[in-house]
């Protein structure tokens, strides 16, 4: 693919008017690299003038605060926004709830002012100014589909219908899990429990929270944060549903319904 | 005149024990480290309006939510008739308000009456939903022993107390009916009128032919509610119950920032401008902290500690925590308890920070010194619950008092990766991997742009 970096731009002269944030996952997680590039794809498709930081790009420090360990999260939020602050970014998109939470609340404090936008609030947006425009007879239409909330774009900072939004644009079948919205389940992975083994205790959360998407009789579980995506994943692949059953993010799913 | 200088005496006595337990929590909130709420005072006031006086997150529960608004709007309304009561009993008279009030007299005391039994019911609710039916929040390890007693004794006082009330009221009503009652400006044998008590009176004490026990059995109601109402004001502040009053501050204090944003100390701050700037002179404050995160209380914010003493020990927090739910030991109601009783010792001991803010006790008393020596971490919760929490916030969102859990874990998980690096073995190779290869993972940074070179 062609993404143009912040660098490139400012080589040429030119400040983009968006910075997408890709994120640890974004750029590394193989699952989750599909989806940094069906967003790219739509993106391009939109023309919307934006760049990625790319190499310069480094971990925004979540997991190490969340985790407890502010030193290094301070560290690589004002590293970051050196770098941010030296391309005059304004505004970022970022399909990471975590990045997104970080960056919007957590960088101000440290010199970091931006207008920071998760994924599903750019989607629903375009959406919304008629800009992305559905297929006739999409792939999704009519289908179950269930929204798992990410508590960090959920909870933490009140984020519910824009996702949902998203989904009701494909005409799809869209039934919710009796923990929803605020009530939303955690997947299990916050607070940096990604990077580390669960505590002792009778059951896995993706385990409980998987069930329950499951018992909406949803094909798809659409995700909207990248360590969702891999608890519900090994969820779905713990009930050995993966045939029936397919994970996927927002971006995906209508990238693949949009004309 | 006895009886008014008693009712005096028993007045003082019980408001200088309130106030002094009321002056010594103060002082143990005080404790805790500074922090700034004094802003956005007009959307403080409309959050506490909502949420301790409207009730509002309670609502996320129906059944509970309007059991507990019947005891709850009973409890505002009878501080009415509670202003009858106190005036009676020092003035000496009897129903002063009735000749004065007339017909909106019967009104009042029949919609409190009403809003009684209502209360009634919903405390024998509360007590078969806490002694009978297995409703898991009040059966967790946290809930044994006295936390249980405490949830059943103000029950049990609730119910003292309505009886008092229509005893009094009951026992008035009959008198009446013999035109023998005391009330001011009562004529003839009438009826005062009451919802329930002019029905419920008769049919309790009807059978009494003695004027004279009637008006004993008057009195124990009378005297048998404010002795109960004294009880509960000096019970309140040891008692979960003192959330009818620090509700009120707690949400007014309430966290105004989005749920997911949490503080970026400035003395780590200074820190990191200095490593990063060797030019940089790091700010000197001398009411910086003495430690990175927390060990003990003293180390929280007054408004953690503030929560602490708002809690009523409901476990909507824990009833909604992932990892809970999942059978980990991390209890966010544990969390706050703790913080409570931690500060509880201090206050019994009469421990006090030093310069450095360490508790310290006076010399020559042992076990205050065994006290001294204790501390929020450690004590009182463990880093197996620390590192449970998964910071998705539900316990913050379900709180109807908006308590925070989550910030004390933060702050206890900061001291202990800051301050002792303790910390599971995977956390030390993703702080590794992020501050070598910017990455939680072990991927090499120049392969962050990888993603792009597929189609």
């Amino acid at each position: 693919m062609n993404i143009p970096t912040m660098a490139d731009k400012a080589a040429e002269g030119k400040t983009p008017e968006y910075l997408f944030w890709v994120g640890c996952a974004g750029s590394y997680d193989a699952r989750y690299q599909r989806v940094t590039r069906a967003f790219a794809k739509i993106l391009i498709q939109m023309e919307i003038d934006f760049a990625v930081l790319g190499p310069e790009e480094t971990c925004n420090g979540d997991p190490a605060k969340r985790a407890g360990n502010e030193f290094l999260f301070q560290m690589q939020a004002m590293q970051n926004i050196e770098v941010m602050n030296m391309y005059e970014v304004k505004k970022i998109i970022t399909a990471c709830p975590h990045c997104f939470n970080t960056l919007k609340n957590e960088y101000p404090a440290l010199g970091g002012d931006y207008e920071v936008i998760h994924h599903s609030t750019f989607l629903q947006s375009l959406i919304h100014e008629g800009r992305i425009k559905m297929k006739e007879g999409g792939s999704f239409k009519g289908k179950k589909i269930t929204y798992h909330d990410s508590c960090y774009i959920g909870r933490a900072n009140g984020i519910y219908e824009a996702p949902r939004q998203v989904l009701e644009a494909l005409d799809a079948d869209l039934t919710e899990m009796k923990r929803c919205r605020t009530k939303g389940l955690c997947c299990g992975a916050g607070g940096a429990q990604m990077f580390k083994e669960a505590e002792k205790g009778n059951r896995e959360i993706n385990v409980e929270r998987t069930e329950e998407a499951l018992g909406t009789g949803a094909q798809t579980i659409a995700v909207a944060c990248p360590f969702c995506m891999t608890m519900m994943a090994d969820g779905v692949k713990h009930f050995e549903k993966e045939e029936e059953v397919k994970v996927l993010d927002l971006a995906e799913i209508l990238a693949e319904d949009m004309e | 005149m006895i009886s008014q200088i008693i009712f005096l005496l028993l007045t003082i006595a019980a408001f200088y024990v309130f106030g002094r337990q009321v002056m010594a929590i103060r002082k143990n909130i005080s404790l805790g480290r500074p922090e700034d709420r004094s802003d956005r005072k007009n959307e403080r006031i409309q959050k506490m309006l909502l949420v301790a006086f409207g009730q509002q997150k309670m609502f996320k529960r129906l059944l509970p939510a309007t059991m507990h608004l019947f005891i709850y709007v009973a409890f505002v309304i009878t501080q009415i008739e509670l202003i009858e009561i106190f005036v009676d009993g020092i003035a000496g008279s009897h129903r002063i308000f009735y000749p004065l009030l007339g017909g909106f007299y019967t009104f009042l005391i029949s919609f409190i009456e009403i809003l009684s039994v209502l209360a009634f019911v919903a405390t024998l609710v509360f007590l078969a939903r806490r002694n009978l039916l297995k409703i898991p929040r009040f059966h967790k390890d946290e809930m044994n022993g006295w936390p249980k007693l405490d949830g059943n004794i103000i029950l049990y006082l609730e119910i003292l107390l309505l009886v008092f009330i229509f005893t009094m009221n009951g026992s008035d009503e009959v008198l009446y009916r013999m035109g023998e009652t005391h009330a001011a400006g009562a004529m003839g044998s009438g009826s005062f009128g009451f919802a329930v008590s002019s029905w419920l009176g008769p049919a309790l004490f009807g059978g009494i032919e003695s004027e004279s026990t009637l008006h004993l059995l008057e009195r124990i109601g009378w005297w048998g509610h404010i002795c109960v109402v004294f009880g509960f004001l000096v019970y309140l502040p040891i008692s979960k119950h003192f959330h009818i009053i620090m509700a009120f501050p707690n949400t007014f204090y309430s966290d105004l920032k989005p749920a997911g944003q949490f503080s970026s100390p400035e003395n780590i701050q200074e820190e990191i401008k200095a490593i990063m700037d060797p030019d940089y002179t790091p700010k000197e404050d001398a009411n910086a902290p003495h430690r990175f995160g927390a060990k003990d209380v003293t180390d929280l914010s007054w408004k953690a500690l503030m929560d602490a003493y708002t809690c009523t020990e409901c476990g909507r927090c824990t009833s909604v925590c992932p990892a809970n739910l999942t059978g980990k030991k991390l209890s966010p109601r544990k969390i706050i308890m703790d913080v409570r009783d931690r500060l509880e010792e201090i206050q019994k001991y009469q421990l006090q920070p030093d310069d450095s803010g360490v508790i310290t006790a006076a010399e020559g008393n042992i076990e205050a010194q065994e006290a001294a020596g204790h501390t929020l971490l450690g004590h009182y919760v463990s880093e197996e619950e620390l590192r449970a929490c998964t910071t998705c916030n539900a316990c913050v969102e379900a709180c109807p008092v908006n308590i925070n859990p989550v910030t004390p874990i933060i702050e206890l998980r900061r001291f202990l990766v800051m301050e002792e690096s303790r910390m599971p073995e995977e956390w030390g190779s993703m702080s590794m991997n992020i501050e070598n290869n910017g990455a939680p993972w072990a991927f090499p940074a120049s392969d962050r742009f990888n993603w792009a070179s597929e189609e």
